[in-house]
C-alpha cells in the first residue's frame, strides 16, 4: 500500500497539456443565456414544497429532540465502530506506527456509546431499532468517510483525515446531548453522556496526534 | 486485422474468471490518461449491449440456440463487471457522467469523420451536437453542485461549448426514427460503427437512468431527467439505423465481429500496460465468441460466414481529440433539426416536435436553469468573478 503521496505523471491539470490552449478559448467562445439566481430560485421552489425525510413516531412532545438526536448518536456511533474496523486494516497494511490495542480501545469505545444510545432511547420510551430522521441524514453526512477508509489506495494519514472529520463531529455532538438530557432531570444519563463525551475528547486528541505524525512522516 | 474468419482466439470453456479477476485494481482517474477511461467505458457499454443483445435474440429463439447464447453471455457479463469495475470509486457519480459525455463526443466525432455513408455521417453529427452541449450543462452542474472543473476529467482533450441547446433536442418520437442501412449493400465499416454508438447511447442512457435519483439537489435530478430522456431519443436513433432484415443471427456474427473490431482498437492505443494486456486477452476471448457464432449461424441458417464478415477488419475507431471537427461541425450544424427520417434546417422542423417540446418544457428547461450564466473557466467560474 502506498504510504504517502508520491510525484508521478498526474494528467488533470492543464499545465502538461499540449492542448490548453485551444482549451482556454472555450471562456471567450461561449456566450452565456440566462441568470444565474434561477438555479437558487429553482432549488428554493422545491424546498417550500418539500416533504420532511421522514417522521419520529408518537413521542412525548418535549422529548423529541432528544429521541431524534439520540437516533443520530446511536447511528453515528455504529457507523464509528465500523469505521475504526476498517481503519485498522488500514494501519497494518499500511505500517502505520499506531499500536493496534490503542485502535481496538476507541473502536470498542465506540460500539459501547452505540450501546449506551440504544439504552437511553430504550429508558425514555423508544424504540432503538428506529431510524430517526437525523439518524438518516448523518448516514449521508457520512457516506463519504467509508469510502475514503476502505479504498485500498488511500494512505493512512488521508484515512486518519477522515477519522478525524468524524471525531470532531461527534465530539460537539455529545455536547449537543448532554445539553439536550439536561432539562429532563435524569442525571444517571446525564452522567454517562458526560463520560462518553471524555472519551469522545481523548479519541479526538489521539486522532489528531496521529494524523499529525502520519501526515509528518510522509515529509520525510 | 485480417482473416478474422480463420482466428480461434480462446475457447469459451477455458474463458473463466474469477471474482478476483473481475475486480482488480482500478485505473487512476488522476494519472491515467482520458482516452483510457473513454475505451473503459465504450467497452463496458459493448459488453452491456452484447449482453441485452442476447437476452433479446434468446427470448425470440428455439432452446438449442438459447443455450448457446447462454454459454457466451456469462462469459460476457463477467468481462463486463471486470471493465465497468475498472473505473476508481474516487468518481462522483458526476464525474463519471463527465467522462461518459467524452466518450460520447470523441468516439461519435472519430465515427463520423470515417462513415463511408453520408446520410449516416449526417445522423453521428447531428448525435454528436447534442452530446456535445450535454457536456456544457453538466460542466455548470460539477462546477456549481460539487464545486469541480469538469477539465480534471476532460484533460483539456474536449471542449466545454454550448451546442445546439438541450432544450431543443427533445422531439415528438416519429423524428427520432431514422432510416436503416441497406443491409447486403452498407460497408462493414457503417455496421460496425452502428453498433458501437447504439452500445455507447444505450449504456449512457442506463447510466442516467440509475444515478439521476441518487442525488439531493432538485436541479440535478431535473438535469438527469431531462438529459435521460435525450439520451432514450439517441438510442432510438441509432438502433432504428441497423438493418431490421437482418437475421437474429446474423445480427449476433455483427455483434461478436463488433466486440473484436472495438477490442482490436483499444489494444493498438492503449498507453496503460496493464489495460492493454487485458484488451489483448478480450480480443482473444472475442475471437472465440466468434467462433461459437460462425458456428450457430452455419448450423441454423446454412449460410456462409463470409457473405456477412469482412476478411479484415476496418481501421480502429481512433481514440483522440477531435476539437477541430467538432467545432467545424457546431459552426455549420448547430442549427439543424429533424423532421421524420430527415436532418433539417431549423425552419423546416416538425410540427409535432415542436408541440412535444412546448409541453415538456412548459414548466422550465432544467438545462438552461443549470447553465444560466455560465461559462467554463480552469477551476471554476468562480475565477472569473472573484478576479
Amino acid at each position: 500500500m502506498q504510504t504517502a503521496t508520491e510525484i508521478g505523471a498526474n494528467h488533470t491539470g492543464m499545465d502538461i497539456s499540449p492542448t490548453a490552449e485551444e482549451m482556454l478559448e472555450n471562456t471567450e467562445l461561449t456566450e452565456p443565456r440566462g441568470d444565474e439566481r434561477e438555479l437558487a430560485k429553482l432549488r428554493a421552489e422545491y424546498g417550500s414544497e418539500a416533504d420532511p425525510v421522514g417522521t419520529l413516531p408518537q413521542t412525548e412532545g418535549s422529548l423529541a429532540l432528544l429521541m431524534d438526536k439520540l437516533g443520530e448518536r446511536l447511528a453515528f456511533e455504529r457507523s464509528g465502530a465500523r469505521l475504526y474496523d476498517a481503519l485498522m486494516v488500514k494501519c497494518k497494511t499500511g505500517g502505520a506506527k499506531i499500536a493496534a490495542q490503542e485502535l481496538q480501545h476507541i473502536r470498542d469505545e465506540e460500539a459501547m456509546h452505540f450501546a449506551l444510545c440504544g439504552a437511553a432511547i430504550q429508558s425514555l420510551g423508544g424504540d432503538p431499532t428506529e431510524q430517526t430522521p437525523c439518524a438518516d441524514v448523518a448516514g449521508v453526512e457520512g457516506m463519504g468517510l467509508m469510502q475514503v477508509l476502505t479504498d485500498p489506495r488511500t494512505t493512512v494519514a488521508q484515512a486518519l483525515h477522515a477519522i478525524l472529520v468524524a471525531e470532531m463531529t461527534d465530539n460537539a455532538a455529545w455536547e449537543e446531548l448532554i445539553e439536550l438530557a439536561q432539562p429532563i432531570g435524569n442525571d444517571d444519563l446525564v452522567a454517562r453522556f458526560q463520560k462518553a463525551q471524555e472519551n469522545e475528547a481523548h479519541h479526538l486528541e489521539k486522532v489528531r496526534a496521529w494524523y499529525k505524525a502520519a501526515t509528518m512522516e510522509a515529509l520525510d | 486485422m485480417k482473416g478474422i474468419l480463420q482466428e480461434k482466439g480462446v475457447a469459451l470453456e477455458k474463458q473463466r474468471l474469477t471474482w478476483r479477476d473481475m475486480v482488480q485494481k482500478p485505473i487512476s482517474k488522476l494519472d491515467d490518461d482520458a482516452y483510457t477511461r473513454v475505451r473503459v467505458i465504450l467497452m463496458n457499454g459493448i459488453e452491456l449491449e452484447a449482453s441485452r443483445f442476447s437476452h433479446a435474440c434468446a427470448r425470440m429463439n428455439p432452446p438449442a440456440l438459447q443455450r448457446l447464447l447462454a454459454d457466451v453471455r456469462i462469459v460476457e457479463q463477467h468481462q463486463a463487471t471486470l471493465i465497468n469495475w475498472l473505473v476508481g470509486p474516487d468518481h462522483s457519480p458526476l464525474e463519471a457522467t463527465i467522462a461518459y459525455e467524452q466518450v460520447a463526443i470523441d468516439v461519435t466525432a472519430g465515427v463520423a469523420m470515417r462513415e463511408p455513408d453520408p446520410y449516416l455521417a449526417q445522423v453521428y453529427r447531428f448525435g454528436l451536437l447534442e452530446d456535445f452541449d450535454h457536456l456544457y450543462r453538466y460542466s455548470a452542474l460539477l462546477d456549481r453542485l460539487e464545486g469541480k472543473d469538469a477539465n480534471n476529467i476532460l484533460q483539456s482533450y474536449t471542449d466545454i461549448l454550448p451546442a445546439r441547446p438541450t432544450l431543443d433536442h427533445h422531439r415528438a418520437p416519429q423524428d427520432n426514427v431514422r432510416k436503416p442501412y441497406d443491409r447486403k449493400k452498407a460497408a462493414p465499416l457503417s455496421k460496425l460503427h452502428a453498433l458501437t454508438i447504439m452500445a455507447a447511447e444505450q449504456q449512457t442512457h442506463n447510466f442516467y437512468m440509475n444515478i439521476g435519483p441518487m442525488y439531493a439537489d432538485p436541479v440535478a435530478r431535473q438535469l438527469y431527467a431531462e438529459i435521460a430522456s435525450v439520451e432514450e431519443q439517441h438510442v432510438t436513433q441509432y438502433e432504428s439505423i441497423i438493418d431490421p432484415e437482418e437475421s437474429w443471427l446474423e445480427k449476433w456474427v455483427l455483434h461478436e465481429v463488433g466486440e473484436v473490431y472495438n477490442y482490436y482498437g483499444c489494444m493498438q492505443q492503449e498507453s496503460n500496460p496493464r489495460i492493454k494486456a487485458l484488451w489483448e486477452r478480450f480480443c482473444d476471448y472475442e475471437l472465440g465468441h466468434l467462433q461459437v457464432a460462425l458456428a450457430a449461424f452455419k448450423k441454423f441458417e446454412k449460410r456462409d460466414p463470409e457473405e456477412i464478415v469482412p476478411q479484415e477488419l476496418p481501421e480502429p475507431i481512433p481514440f483522440a481529440s477531435q476539437r477541430e471537427f467538432v467545432r467545424e461541425t457546431l459552426a455549420n450544424e448547430v442549427d439543424l433539426r429533424a423532421d421524420g427520417s430527415e436532418i433539417v434546417e431549423k425552419d423546416k422542423e416538425s410540427k409535432a416536435s415542436l408541440r412535444y417540446r412546448k409541453e415538456v418544457n412548459a414548466n422550465g428547461s432544467p438545462s438552461e436553469t443549470i447553465s444560466a450564466g455560465y461559462r467554463w473557466a480552469p477551476g471554476s467560474e468562480l475565477k472569473l468573478k472573484v478576479a
